[in-house]
């Protein structure tokens, strides 16, 4: 298997969709000319022509919307957002529109569009640029949302996405972009809503997704040898969420901690711990304890930066506690 | 075709001479639709039969009917809220419309979208929409596929003058004129959005001027005169359909009714003698005098017309009133397509 990045590994996935349904396009904000502003679309003007790789003003409301209205009647829109921080000013398109258009229509209007990007902290970029918003677009009934943390897993994905019928909120990670792995070659689809097991493990649970995945694992590595045997869960999907997948390893491991990059605040962990506590109470030996960033605008010294991420220490620490190693 | 330029209706021309003389009837009969349904729609909402908000299009028939009749059945349409007339001047059916008012499962979009939300897609109807100005996007996306799929399709999108005010606006009307996309942009400048007049709330009033920004010709049109409407629109449609672009029409026209139920006609921010004077030259009535001009219409046979519509208006409530609610599994479908589709 070719070992490529998480960056090559969703370029192949559009070449190869583009290739496969004349339907599919991509616009935005340089994706065409300059080639992407992470270079996720690199050659793809060249190879499909300006009327599928389409450069955009800035104009994220707009865009976004002319995507909805396209998919409303049929095509396949891939709408790159250069980041989810600028995708604020298009939220209106994908919640007013994109999310309600089937219901308010009775069923007669869908709406195949995707909306991607990256999204999440990347290193000192302050405030405005580093912002986890997966529990936004999770919250609304109409959109799944997606968040691949692998090269393997950003292809399969992302692929499964532009075939799904439904909108589709594709949050890619900032920082994981250069993060190489293993991807098979060509037809390779990985369906919505399937968690993964990154680690299989006996005494706790780590639940995470995206850019948590990573220092999850890591935690997961120093906690064995400390004798605590973790089991890793990527959600990969955050809507529609894999319940089968948390229960039945919080069953087996009967401890669990919920890692993520956003703000705890009716965070993607609330929901994780809402469904734990109502399906698997009588599993737990210990309360559920979640990681997330700390409660505050990120800042931009480095040093407070690092502070208020969630990290492999602060994972083990949670681990610790949930198994009363503290 | 030749067209005449000539709007003085009160000119005697004979029918093969003015212009659309053989669509008058239908034109006729479709604003007397809207007007009588708008009525019973009101007197509906008045007696707690449809719920939520409920904007009436009293007034504005010319500006659907100009415009719609000059589309093609695989155009596209999308508009706000104030869409009822707009659907009935696409042939959606008074029963389904009046249903989906009532909420109904016997409504356009099944009784889930209520009077903000009416759909047909087999029509072409792509919904009201409830956020002001949310559609104008949507709109240039319809005309993005035509373009991108090569067909000769365009797509109307409707909004109102206080709409031209919001970003949405201005994104989607640069990208439609840079890319040129088959998309024709209808102001319907009614003067006021909810209670404010056009001039508190635009820094120019001529929203025409602001096509100029958007490499597209702006038109001012009467929209009281439905052949005015019509002319205007054939030129949008003919510079869409020959690849030449996007148009924004500017249509002057006037509300009889307030901005929804729970606002009166007038007495608050806009005065009686205002509304009268704009019902002087109501667009019905226009088109009447134009036809008995070209005697294209005596009393009998509008009085026939008018029996006919207020029947089949009529007929909806009863229609909305008898049919079933939306079954209570309904509420748990269309919020994602069925498995394996
Ligand atoms: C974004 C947004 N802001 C405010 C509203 C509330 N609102 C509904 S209609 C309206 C006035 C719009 O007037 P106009 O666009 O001129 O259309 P008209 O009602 O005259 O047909 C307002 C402020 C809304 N629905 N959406």
């Amino acid at each position: 298997m070719a070992v490529i990045t998480y960056r090559d590994a969703l370029n192949q996935a559009l070449r190869e969709e583009m290739q496969r349904d004349g339907d599919v396009f991509l616009m935005g904000e340089e994706v065409a000319e300059y080639n992407g502003a992470y270079k996720v679309s690199k050659g793809l003007l060249e190879e499909f022509g300006p009327m599928r790789v389409v450069d955009t003003p800035i104009a994220e409301l707009g865009f976004a919307g002319i995507g909805v209205g396209a998919a409303m009647v049929g095509l396949k829109p891939v709408i790159e957002m250069m980041t989810w921080n600028f995708a604020l000013l298009a939220i209106d398109q994908i919640v007013n529109a994109a999310a309600k258009v089937r219901y308010m229509s009775g069923g007669q209007i869908g709406c195949p569009i995707v909306v991607r990007g990256p999204g999440g902290a990347a290193l000192q970029l302050g405030a405005q640029h580093s912002q986890a918003f997966e529990s936004w677009y999770a919250h609304i009934p109409g959109l799944k949302v997606v968040m691949p943390a692998t090269p393997a897993d950003a292809k399969g994905l992302l692929k499964s996405a532009i075939r799904d019928p439904n909108p589709v909120v594709f949050i890619e990670g900032e920082m994981l972009y250069n993060l190489k792995g293993e991807v098979p070659e060509g037809e390779y689809l990985i369906p919505l809503g399937k968690a993964d097991i990154k680690r299989a493990g006996n005494d706790v649970t780590i639940i995470c997704h995206s850019k948590t995945v990573a220092p999850a694992l890591n935690a997961a590595k120093s906690l064995a040898d400390e004798g605590i045997d973790a089991e890793v869960i990527d959600l990969r999907t955050i809507r529609p969420l894999d319940e089968a997948a948390i229960l039945a390893s919080v069953a087996k491991t009967h401890r669990c901690v919920v890692a993520e990059e956003g703000w705890a605040f009716a965070g993607v962990g609330a929901q994780v711990v809402d469904l734990i506590q109502r399906e698997a109470f009588n599993d737990l030996d210990a309360p559920v304890l979640r990681v997330t960033q700390a409660d505050v605008p990120m800042p931009y010294n480095k040093h407070l930066e690092k502070a208020a991420k969630a990290d492999a220490g602060k994972i083990s620490a949670a681990v610790r506690r949930v198994c009363y190693k503290d | 075709m030749a067209v005449s330029t000539d709007n003085n209706p009160r000119s005697k021309r004979r029918g093969a001479e003015a212009p659309f003389a053989d669509q008058y009837r239908d034109w006729l009969r479709t604003m007397l639709l809207i007007r009588h349904f708008e009525e019973r729609a009101g007197e509906a909402y008045s007696i707690g039969q449809i719920g939520g908000f409920c904007h009436l299009y009293t007034g504005q028939e010319a500006v659907a009917v100009g415009t719609i009749s000059a589309l093609r059945s695989d155009d596209y349409i999308v508009s706000a809220y104030r869409e009822h007339g707009q659907a009935l001047a696409r042939g959606m059916t008074p029963n389904s419309i009046m249903a989906e008012l009532f909420g109904k499962a016997t409504g356009c979009s099944k009784g889930k979208g209520g009077s903000m939300h009416l759909f047909d897609f087999a029509k072409g109807f792509m919904g009201g929409h409830g956020i002001v100005g949310g559609q104008i996007p949507l709109g240039a996306g319809f005309a993005w596929a035509a373009k991108y799929r090569k067909t000769d399709q365009v797509s109307l999108t409707y909004f109102g003058e206080a709409a031209a005010n919001i970003g949405s606006f201005h994104e989607a009307l640069n990208m439609a004129g840079l890319w040129k996309l088959p998309a024709i942009f209808v102001i319907e400048n009614n003067g006021y959005g909810m209670g404010t007049a056009v001039k508190r709330a635009a820094a120019i009033t001529d929203l025409y001027l602001r096509a100029a920004s958007y490499g597209m010709p702006g038109v001012e049109v009467d929209g009281q005169d439905v052949v005015a409407v019509r002319q205007a629109m054939d030129a949008a449609v003919a510079r869409a359909r020959a690849g030449e672009g996007p148009t924004l029409l500017d249509i002057r026209c006037f509300r009889y009714v307030g901005h929804s139920m729970s606002d009166a006609a007038s007495g608050t921010y806009r005065s009686k003698e205002e509304l009268d004077a704009s019902r002087m030259r109501d667009p019905i009535a226009l088109l009447e005098a134009r036809m008995r001009d070209l005697d294209l219409l005596d009393d009998a046979t509008l009085a026939a017309m008018d029996a006919e519509v207020i029947a089949e208006v009529a007929a909806s409530v009863v229609f909305a009133e008898e049919s079933p609610d939306p079954d209570p599994s309904e509420l748990w479908t269309d919020v994602y397509a069925p498995e394996g589709q």
